[in-house]
């Protein structure tokens, strides 16, 4: 900081406006006593993550529940992995959360990295979100079952196509239905896409043959018929009007309920009963009519957990997670 | 023409008085905060969209048209005057355009960049309000072997990029490859060359290793020369465009409009590949090919109205598709949710007032874009004139900042230094920038097609040829390939190898 002490003041203040603009939405310094909080968001703007992690800092906020404002950061990489690490560093630091999900779990093992979710302080799960089997509109698959007959025939024939990475949920889904139908996973002919756009051009182009995706993003094209979805993954139906028509797994007679799911961690090593008060924080969040419809808006399941059952769940997911890359051989 | 007269409408609702002010301060806003380095487009809009909350939704539609073009010019001004782009799809214009400032062309380069994306917008706006669905169903169908084919095409044209000397062209290429591999294998999830750092497992951002390899490593070769060599002063040069300026850019205009639209239109056709080769075809068919390297005009021309042209191409499957295929998309679409435009293949029949009111928004964004940029031209040149050591300072700092401002992680700044360590290596060795930058952008763009191609058809070759498009494209590979060949060998026997002529002829690159 030298060099800065040395620069002329007008400089200095361009310097500062810069930096504003430029680091608009980053962390800030917060006192001990602020009642202020920082959200990690480990992924980019606009993201399951994002869409999660804004809405209930914006709820709590408006609410006035925490009694202060909430500053979002979205740290990328590595699929959550680097945003994990980073808030596994700030340990004991009572004014941070951070929101996390299944791919953070997957990316975790993926990436060789040895800290589980369960090192953090697991605060609440606030959301599941079932996946869809999307088809082209034009597709020969008209149920369910016509898919399984076809797959199971020719496993690797059926090309199979996700939004995320190997160990992220769009992976994890198709190995672990693979898996129930009796078909062996590392037959399985997953190509992965960068998200739900390019995934969604894939499937418009009838390039790939199935698609497994949290159904979010492609309402309009179901809506429009250019897409059709064979199955939802949840324990119950869509209550969207456009996925209201769609059949579960279950009722397909296929024994597999597959969620996505997005909760809140704070860093390891804060005292009890911060936790209690963060967790309060969530609890009264819950409770509130903008929250309920942020869900409907989004179509995400109300599944919310907090304490020893959420960190149960945690260690479950962790169970079901490498035990499904093993067996692909990714571990 | 039916859609001709919705898009009158669409202006009757867009151009009032208070509207075009919106949409100058929109221009205004969005050209000096796409002027900070490492602010792309993207970044420009998503940081400044807040702006237009407040506003009525046309009022807002036509503000943040104007942010959008404001912010893409900006991009192409840093790249021109600061060899520092604030995207990969302005790095064919910081290789040119700075070439050109250099020489006390900058108003030039600036000016025809500004009239080049004001043309390639118009047409491509407009060709996207005629024919929306119609392209959005063709380009859909187009997949990952063709994309692997074009992209392919590229790489044997960077051949004629390389430079005098073959070997250190194809040094730099390969250095650039190996760059473009870092990070995350997408269909394993493996990581590559990241040497267990985890910053790196989604690869180096195209931007800092490209103000690094630029900006930076051109200061250091500067302080490493300048008690060495004489300051030469860059030169004022004329304010503006010159009637052989005008002369030498209307062509490469309307070529990069037709090379950059078809690309932007595709799903997943992004602007890096139609700028790179709207730049070799401009070097192909330019008269003098030496001055390309040398701040040639047309390779300022091209690329920028490439690059414009496929930005407006993006709203093809955007508008019809409700697919966000860029960056700068994503934040589009996010924007247009907020405006209650819910894109996708309903779109045009459900709210047709929203969307020709939001074309004939981005027409006026792109006028009032050329109509205040031009005259600050010669004025940006102007910054220029402050003296070496400063003006590098300045370069250094804003480089840095920009590549912070990417992700805001101060690793992207170790990454900076490395880079600018490699820019200031390949200069004392002679090896070419191009194509060393080009190994960047298209090897991962490449091999992500490739792997998909592949993957969908089980590993089996055949995935890379089942589209009648990827035939045809190879068959223009193997054309590129085998013709310069047979030309050589048809012509050389004639000329006696003694002859001045016929070395030099050999030494043009290809």
């Amino acid at each position: 900081m030298t060099a800065a002490a040395a620069t002329p003041l007008a400089l200095r203040a361009l310097l500062a406006a810069l930096l504003v603009v430029a680091s608009a939405g980053c962390g800030v310094t917060r006192g001990e006593d602020t009642r202020d909080l920082l959200m990690i968001i480990p992924n980019a703007p606009g993201g399951g993550y994002d869409q999660t992690g804004r809405e209930a800092a914006k709820v709590m906020e408006d609410a006035g529940i925490t009694g202060g404002s909430f500053t979002v950061d979205n740290v990328e990489g590595a699929g959550g992995t680097n945003a994990f690490t980073e808030m596994l560093g700030d340990a004991g630091d009572e004014h941070t959360v951070m929101t996390v999900g299944l791919g953070v779990v997957g990316s975790l093992y993926s990436f060789g990295n040895d800290a589980r979710l369960g090192d953090a302080t697991p605060l609440a799960q606030l959301i599941s979100e079932p996946e869809g089997v999307l088809v082209p509109g034009d597709s020969p698959f008209r149920t369910i079952d016509d898919l399984a007959d076809a797959w199971r025939a020719d496993p690797s024939g059926i090309a199979v196509g996700g939004g995320s990475s190997p160990g992220g949920p769009d992976h994890l889904f198709p190995m672990q239905l693979a898996d129930t139908l009796g078909i062996d996973a590392r037959e399985v002919n997953y190509v992965s896409y960068d998200g739900g756009g390019p995934l969604t051009s894939a499937l418009l182009g009838a390039k790939i043959d199935v698609g497994f995706s949290g159904l979010a993003e492609f309402t309009q094209q179901i809506a429009d018929g250019e897409l059709r979805v064979l199955a939802v993954s949840g324990e119950d139906r869509q209550p969207q009007p456009e996925l209201a028509d769609v059949p579960t797994l279950v009722e397909s007679d296929i024994d597999l309920v597959f969620l996505n799911w997005r909760g809140i961690l704070a860093p390891p090593d804060i005292s009890d009963e911060r936790r209690e008060e963060l967790i309060g924080y969530l609890e009264k969040m819950h409770e509130t009519e903008a929250w309920r419809e942020q869900l409907e808006a989004y179509g995400w399941t109300d599944d919310f957990k907090t304490g020893e059952e959420f960190e149960e769940f945690l260690a479950e997911q962790d169970e079901r997670v490498s035990s499904t890359l093993e067996g692909l051989g990714l571990l | 023409m039916d859609n001709l007269q919705l898009l009158l409408d669409g202006f009757q609702s867009a151009a009032t008085p208070t509207n075009l002010l919106y949409a100058a301060l929109g221009v205004l806003i969005g050209t000096f905060v796409g002027v900070l380095p490492g602010i792309g487009p993207a970044m420009a809009l998503a940081l400044l969209l807040p702006l237009t909350y407040g506003l009525e939704s046309t009022q807002s539609l036509i503000m943040f048209a104007g942010i959008y073009y404001g912010g893409m010019y900006g991009g192409s001004t840093t790249s021109i005057l600061l060899n520092t782009p604030g995207e990969s799809a302005s790095v064919m214009t910081a290789i040119e355009g700075n070439k050109m400032a250099k020489r006390g062309r900058a108003a030039q380069a600036l000016a025809t960049a500004a009239i080049g994306s004001f043309v390639a917008g118009t047409i491509g706006t407009v060709l996207v309000a005629l024919f929306a669905p119609e392209i959005a169903d063709q380009a859909v169908r187009i997949g990952a072997p063709s994309y692997f084919a074009i992209m392919l095409l590229s790489l044997v044209l960077v051949t004629a990029v390389l430079g005098a000397s073959r070997l250190r062209g194809f040094i730099g290429l390969f250095i650039g490859l190996t760059i473009g591999l870092v990070g995350l294998d997408l269909s394993t999830g493996q990581a590559r060359l990241t040497g267990g750092i985890t910053q790196l497992v989604d690869g180096v951002d195209i931007v800092v290793v490209a103000v690094g390899l630029f900006a930076i490593g051109e200061s250091l070769w500067i302080a490493a020369h300048l008690r060495r060599q004489p300051l030469d002063v860059i030169p004022v040069g004329r304010p503006f465009m010159g009637r052989e300026d005008w002369g030498r850019s209307w062509r490469p205009w309307l070529r990069g409009t037709a090379i950059g639209f078809p690309f932007g239109a595709l799903p997943a056709g992004g602007a890096e590949t139609p700028t790179f080769l709207s730049y070799v075809t401009e070097k192909r068919l330019a008269r003098d090919r030496d001055e390309f390297g040398q701040g040639a005009i047309e390779g300022v021309a091209g690329p920028e109205a490439a690059n414009n042209a496929s930005a407006a191409g993006m709203f093809v499957p955007l508008l019809a598709l409700g697919l966000p295929v860029t960056a700068t998309a994503s934040i589009l679409l996010a924007a247009m949710k907020t405006y209650g435009i819910q894109p996708g293949p309903s779109l045009l029949e459900d709210q047709a007032d929203l969307v020709w009111t939001l074309l004939a928004s981005l027409l006026i964004g792109n006028t009032l874009l050329l109509v205040i940029n031009l005259p600050l031209a010669p004025l940006w040149a102007r910054l220029l004139q402050v003296p070496r050591p400063q003006l590098y300072a300045g370069i250094l700092f804003f480089a840095s900042l920009g590549a912070y401002a990417v992700d805001q992680n101060p690793f992207d700044i170790a990454l900076l230094l490395v880079f600018g360590a490699v820019g200031f290596a390949v200069r004392r060795f002679g090896i070419p920038m191009l194509p060393l930058i080009l190994g960047v952008i298209i090897g991962p763009l490449m091999e992500v097609k490739m792997r998909e191609a592949l993957d969908i058809s089980d590993g089996h070759l055949s995935g890379l040829f089942d589209e009648g498009l990827a035939i045809g494209v190879y068959v223009l590979v193997v054309l590129a390939v085998v013709v310069p060949v047979v030309v050589d060998r048809v012509r050389s026997p004639r000329t006696p190898h003694d002859q001045p002529g016929a070395t030099t002829e050999r030494e043009v690159p290809r």
